[in-house]
């Protein structure tokens, strides 16, 4: 079976788990800035580049895929959010973004494998693709509202850098998540798809959108709806909401996406919402009873967490939804479907 | 609109297009972006649904305006609120567009001109970039101009692109608007042949559209408006029956078909359709001669369009109206308020009177097709800067009334689309002084808590029609729990009952909650809740009666139940021998169009009353010593609208039939259909009650013989009724808009009946000789029946997705299904016929949990879905 065979037919079966952050779990470690730099001998500090430690400190993101194994998850994500050119510039490494995915991709690849040989069942890799901190959609620039800081072609470019490293190091699937902009998006799903065309194989994609208002709309103004129109030629395996807010408030949105959708469902929220000293201090009992939520009302088929959860966030949730019964994929809709910022289908 | 829109004709604006607009062309020239942007602001405002964005000019760096203008009217959520169409003949500049895009645009346009090869590598990057696209009807001979190669290149293009796994919704075909009436006489087939391929195609490639740019028809008249815009709105008028799915139109420069001077529109049409002019001349020599009077009039027409100026200030009202001119229109406005202050009349009569029947004016030309969406828009638009002008004045006049007496949120919840009763609540309250913000169909609860949130509502009311509604009900009920809200939440419409009431939603929310058994209690009940005085013990007095309910309920002896096993041991035993002969016409039956003057004398009037919560039968109801005079006055209202409805044919019904070779096996009826590897399980609940003396645990499978047998099924709808309920809207008219709905009901239920009588007589034709009165039709008395998913013998509407598949319904009757299954267009009926004389109806009324279980597994679902699903049958 393929991988994405292989998924499907685990989530027909029961609700995956899908591990949580990593950012905190690292700040947690209290690292030095000798941890990160190793002797790789930057020009640049690296104090903060959670990415690189996968060269520098393989042990540590080892450590925290583990935790999250022996919490329960299913899918474990590589710890590569940055760990592309554009944003690895700012540590002067964009040099080694090959590298780093490469590596990355190894570490939860073999423990993934170690994991699936101990109890037989099967484990997952996601190749993390972040959205970088630029965006096709809009001006940096309010003076000149045409203006755009990089192009299509050159973030497909450093898309496909990241994706083909992650796939060579192991990668079952290519998550791109964090989506604020739905064209960055489409540049990452073109990057998988010439890199399908290059493997002569599947690349199965999963997709993961963030809201930046309580409306549902992300960053360049997609509705959850206008979205799933926008990117649906990816053909992914998943597709869902990341980050955005707590699972309370999210959890609108992710109803109206699981009844439109004819793929699976990965949400994964933050720990609630962040208090008055920027922390996430919501009990992981807390999180798992808002996404088990989800799961009685059949609304999710892979559930994790995003900032702020910990592998004691995970367990509660594998423990949450332990027995309930996954989401029913819908059939496919014949309508014509369009989307500008918003949807618009023009009937069958 | 903003919600999500759905389409059936789609305008796409043609005015940021440098080959279509002279002055965007100048603008885009001249560098002057900003002004560009705003002429696409324009265009999306006045209604466009798509804009196209073309920049094919031989002096302009086309990839770099494009891509500049794209990115600008990104910035612009008014505009980017809409797909675009990229537009050019050039690929390199159409891929440009694509990188800057971030929604699912429309690629216009790909063709087979280069060969295949190239055409599959450019649709492969459509695909790769997430596109829907526009073929043209081009291959490597050359551009096809007779219909047949318009269809055999769409058709060629069509199976190329579905065998690389291009989705078949995603593609458009444009098969090459030509001009006509050039005097060659090759070319007199054009604009017919087009309409007769648009048909052909859209039956040869199931899912995809059609399109076409309109301007080219026309090209023999440039420089006369009058005539171009003619033609280009009679064209529409018959491309659009014939299945074409959008235009790249000016929609400002189409002329509404009723308001053509009749000599152009017979001339245009002759021309367009190849319709003979019947004299001496040719249609196209009659239509040119035709053309040099219009060239003159031109100017007599702009003279025309000062003059109107001068006429006097409520017949320029409605022109204003009609014509979609803003210009004037608060001056004018400003004018009549006070020349009606004057002669001593209210501000509120500016708007019944000459602004409503401007508006009048053009909801019927709207209605009967002879006006377009944008135009509408357009005129709503004037109307609601009149209405803006006027609101002041008639407030200020309020200010010494009364204020609102409460605020009240109503909706009918998501999954569903009745709201005919709602509506009648809403109307009710109004015209009591409460205020009631109405937030229409199909609503999520997260919508409702919010509005009556940032509203402050004193209430909400939630209604629904179908049984899935029901839980839809309690789910809002338990959010506005989580929402620590204690508002009062009313409940109302056909399936709500005080049980379900009391046991499910009023469990789930600690406020009050009351059902509203009918509009005349509406009131009542609202006027309690917002009493100081009376609320308390309202709300305490229900409750009790609630506790009550569900003291009774749980303390019932319930009937006794039978096992599955021996309910189903105690079958109906039909005698097989008399079962009905297989149908003389089997397969599937589509009707797009039938009569309604026939469905007419098959009305059922005795609901239409009941509807408007006015009992009695009919026709003894208007002689009614109670509501005899309202029911008159409903009558004639009802009659006057329905001679509107089929002279001007408003409203279009649609229906398909179908009869299958079937078997009974066990409580299923598994159908074989021809060709067709896989059966169809039409799983049915059987009766568990336990029955007195001999009588029979019945189950509809039961009338099927397990050796054989025939099953029909149908699905009926009434189309159209959406322009007109929004022309009611725009008027503020609930009457009519209640009216309407009421009366589209009506067609439904009739053409059910009427279908099922020549089902009988004629497809399936186990009746040839009946012969029944209207009457007798009411009363059933015939042989078969035709029950209906969601109804008491066929409880679980989760059967209507197989027989909407069975049928094709959305593709033959254009019936769509809600995630409740309730049925779209509202107007609807389906079910399935069972033509076995001892067939008859029953009522499932509870099952066992025995039975739930087994119904689970039979339909593949877990148990928590066949729980929702028979949720009404269980306890």
């Amino acid at each position: 079976m393929t991988p994405r065979e292989s998924l499907k037919a685990q989530a027909a079966e029961r609700i995956l788990i899908f591990d949580g952050a990593f950012g905190t779990q690292i700040q947690n470690r209290k690292l030095e800035e000798s941890d990160y730099a190793g002797d790789l001998g930057l020009k640049a500090d690296q104090k903060g580049n959670n990415d690189i430690l996968a060269l520098t400190r393989p042990d540590v993101i080892g450590d925290i895929t583990r935790a999250y194994l022996d919490s329960g998850a299913d899918v474990v994500s590589t710890n590569t959010f940055s760990a592309n050119r554009i944003s690895q510039a700012d540590y002067a490494a964009e040099h080694l973004v090959r590298d780093i995915n490469l590596a990355s991709g190894k570490i939860a690849r073999e423990l993934a494998d170690e994991y699936a040989r101990r109890d037989g069942r099967p484990r997952f890799v996601a190749g993390a693709i972040g959205p970088t901190n630029k965006t096709l959609s809009l001006s940096p620039d309010v003076e000149d509202p045409g203006f755009r800081e990089i192009d299509f072609d050159f973030l497909t470019e450093v898309y496909h850098e990241q994706a083909a490293a992650l796939v060579e190091g192991g990668a079952d699937f290519i998550l791109i998540e964090t989506i604020f902009d739905t064209l960055n998006a489409k540049a990452g799903i073109m990057a998988v798809k010439q890199l399908e065309r290059e493997l002569g194989r599947d690349v199965p994609i999963m997709l993961s959108m963030t809201l930046t208002d309580l409306s549902g709309r992300n960053l360049s103004g997609h509705t959850v709806e206008a979205f799933w129109y926008a990117v649906r030629h990816a053909n992914p395996v998943t597709i869902g909401l990341n980050c955005s807010f707590g699972a309370e408030q999210l959890r609108p949105h992710v109803q109206m996406l699981s009844k439109i959708a004819d793929t699976l469902i990965l949400a994964y929220p933050n720990a609630g919402l962040p208090n008055e000293l920027g922390e996430y201090d919501e009990a992981p009992a807390t999180t798992a009873s808002l996404v088990q939520e989800w799961a009685e009302h059949g609304q999710a088929n892979i559930l994790g967490g995003c900032c702020g959860s910990t592998p004691d966030h995970i367990a509660e949730i594998a423990k949450a939804v332990q027995g309930l019964s996954p989401r029913r994929i819908p059939r496919r809709d014949s309508q014509m479907q369009l989307a500008g910022l918003e949807p618009f289908t023009i009937a069958a | 609109m903003t919600e999500k829109s759905t389409s059936r004709f789609v305008n796409i604006g043609e005015r940021t297009n440098v080959t279509g607009s002279a002055r965007f062309k100048k603008l885009i020239m001249a560098d002057d972006y900003d002004a560009a942007v705003e002429v696409a602001r324009q265009q999306v405002e006045n209604g466009a649904q798509v804009i196209d964005v073309n920049m094919d000019e031989g002096l302009l760096d086309a990839v770099h305006a494009m891509t500049t203008f794209l990115k600008l009217i990104a910035a612009e959520p008014d505009i980017a609120r809409v797909p675009v169409m990229i537009d050019s003949s050039k690929w390199n500049v159409i891929e440009a567009g694509l990188k800057c895009v971030s929604g699912k645009p429309i690629v216009n346009s790909i063709s087979m001109k280069e060969g295949e090869d190239q055409f599959l590598e450019q649709a492969r990057k459509c695909m790769d970039y997430g596109a829907a696209v526009v073929v043209m009807a081009f291959d490597e001979a050359g551009q096809a101009d007779t219909k047949a190669r318009k269809v055999e290149i769409c058709k060629r293009a069509y199976d190329l692109l579905t065998g690389i796994g291009f989705p078949a919704e995603d593609i458009i075909f444009d098969p090459n608007v030509f001009a006509v009436a050039t005097g060659i006489e090759e070319h007199d087939r054009y604009g017919l042949d087009f309409i007769e391929a648009v048909r052909e195609i859209k039956a040869a490639c199931p899912l995809a559209k059609t399109s076409g740019g309109l301007s080219n028809l026309s090209f023999s008249f440039r420089g006369n408006e009058t005539v171009r815009r003619a033609m280009h709105s009679v064209f529409l008028y018959h491309a659009i029956p014939a299945g074409l799915d959008m235009a790249i139109v000016n929609a400002g420069q189409l002329d509404v078909y009723d308001q053509i001077d009749p000599v152009l529109r017979d001339a245009c049409e002759d021309v367009i359709l190849m319709r003979d002019a019947g004299g001496e001349e040719t249609a196209t020599e009659r239509l040119i001669n035709l053309a040099e009077s219009y060239k003159g009039k031109t100017r007599e027409d702009e003279k025309a369009t000062a003059e109107w100026r001068g006429w006097p200030v409520a017949k320029r009202l409605e022109h204003a109206l009609v014509k979609g001119i803003d210009a004037d229109i608060v001056a004018d406005t400003e004018e009549m308020r006070a020349a009606t202050q004057a002669a001593g009349g209210r501000p509120i009569e500016v708007i019944e009177g000459p602004l409503m029947d401007g508006m009048n004016v053009v909801g019927d030309l709207f209605g009967s097709g002879k006006m377009f969406l944008p135009q509408v828009v357009k005129s709503a638009r004037v109307m609601k800067k009149a209405v803006a002008h006027l609101i002041p004045y008639i407030e200020a006049e309020k200010a010494d009334g009364a204020k609102a007496k409460g605020k009240i949120v109503m909706a009918t919840v998501k999954g569903d689309v009745h709201d005919i009763g709602k509506n009648i609540v809403g109307v009710v309250l109004q015209c009591n002084g409460y205020e009631v913000i109405d937030l229409g169909v199909m609503v999520p609860w997260s919508k409702i808590i919010e509005t009556a949130k940032s509203e402050g509502a004193d209430m909400i009311g939630l209604s629904g029609l179908i049984t899935p509604s029901l839980d839809e009900m309690v789910t809002v009920a338990e959010e506005m729990q989580r929402a620590g809200m204690d508002i009062p939440l009313l409940i109302g419409g056909a399936t709500t009952s005080k049980v379900h009431t009391a046991l499910r939603i009023d469990e789930a929310y600690d406020g009050p909650v009351i059902h509203v058994l009918d509009a005349s209690r509406a009131v009542g009940v609202a006027s309690k809740l917002l009493s100081d005085t009376l609320r308390d013990d309202f709300v305490t007095e229900t409750a009790a009666e609630y506790e009550r309910v569900r003291d009774v309920r749980a303390g019932k002896g319930q009937s006794e139940l039978l096992s599955i096993e021996d309910a189903r041991a105690n079958y109906y035993d039909a005698y097989l021998s008399d079962k009905a002969a297989p149908p003389l016409q089997p397969g599937v039956h589509v009707f797009d169009d039938w009569s309604l003057e026939d469905l007419r004398g098959c009305i059922d009037w005795t609901p239409f009353f009941r509807a408007w919560e006015l009992h009695g039968t009919y026709p003894a109801i208007l002689q009614d010593d109670v509501v005899g005079e309202s029911a008159r006055s409903l009558w004639d209202d009802a009659q006057a609208m329905l001679e509107q409805i089929i002279s001007e044919k408003w409203l279009t019904a649609r229906g398909v039939c179908g009869f299958w070779p079937c078997a009974r096996d066990g409580d299923d009826v598994t159908i074989h259909r021809v060709n067709r590897e896989e059966h169809v399980v039409l799983p049915f609940l059987r009766q568990q009650v336990k029955k007195s003396r001999d009588r029979a645990n019945m189950c509809l499978a039961d009338f099927i013989d397990p050796a054989g047998d025939w099953i029909g099924g149908f699905a009926v709808g009434i189309h159209g009724i959406e322009s007109h309920l929004a022309r009611f809207r725009a008027d503020n008219d609930d009457y009519s808009d209640i009216l309407l709905k009421a009366l589209a009901d009506r067609f439904a239920e009739a053409f059910a009946e009427r279908l099922h009588q020549h089902v009988r007589t004629d497809l399936w034709g186990y009746a040839p000789g009946e012969q029944l009165t209207n009457e007798a039709l009411i009363k059933e008395k015939y042989r078969g029946i035709r029950p209906a998913p969601g109804y008491p013998a066929c409880p679980d509407h989760s059967l209507k997705p197989i027989l909407f598949d069975l049928l094709d319904a959305p593709e033959n009757a254009g019936l769509t299904l809600t995630e409740s299954f309730a049925m779209w267009p509202t107007a609807a009926v389906s079910g399935f016929y069972f033509g076995h004389p001892e067939s008859q109806y029953f009522g499932v009324a509870r099952i066992g949990r025995d039975q739930l279980e087994e119904y689970a597994q039979r339909r593949g679902v877990d148990l928590q879905t066949a729980e929702r699903w028979l949720r009404p049958n269980l306890d």
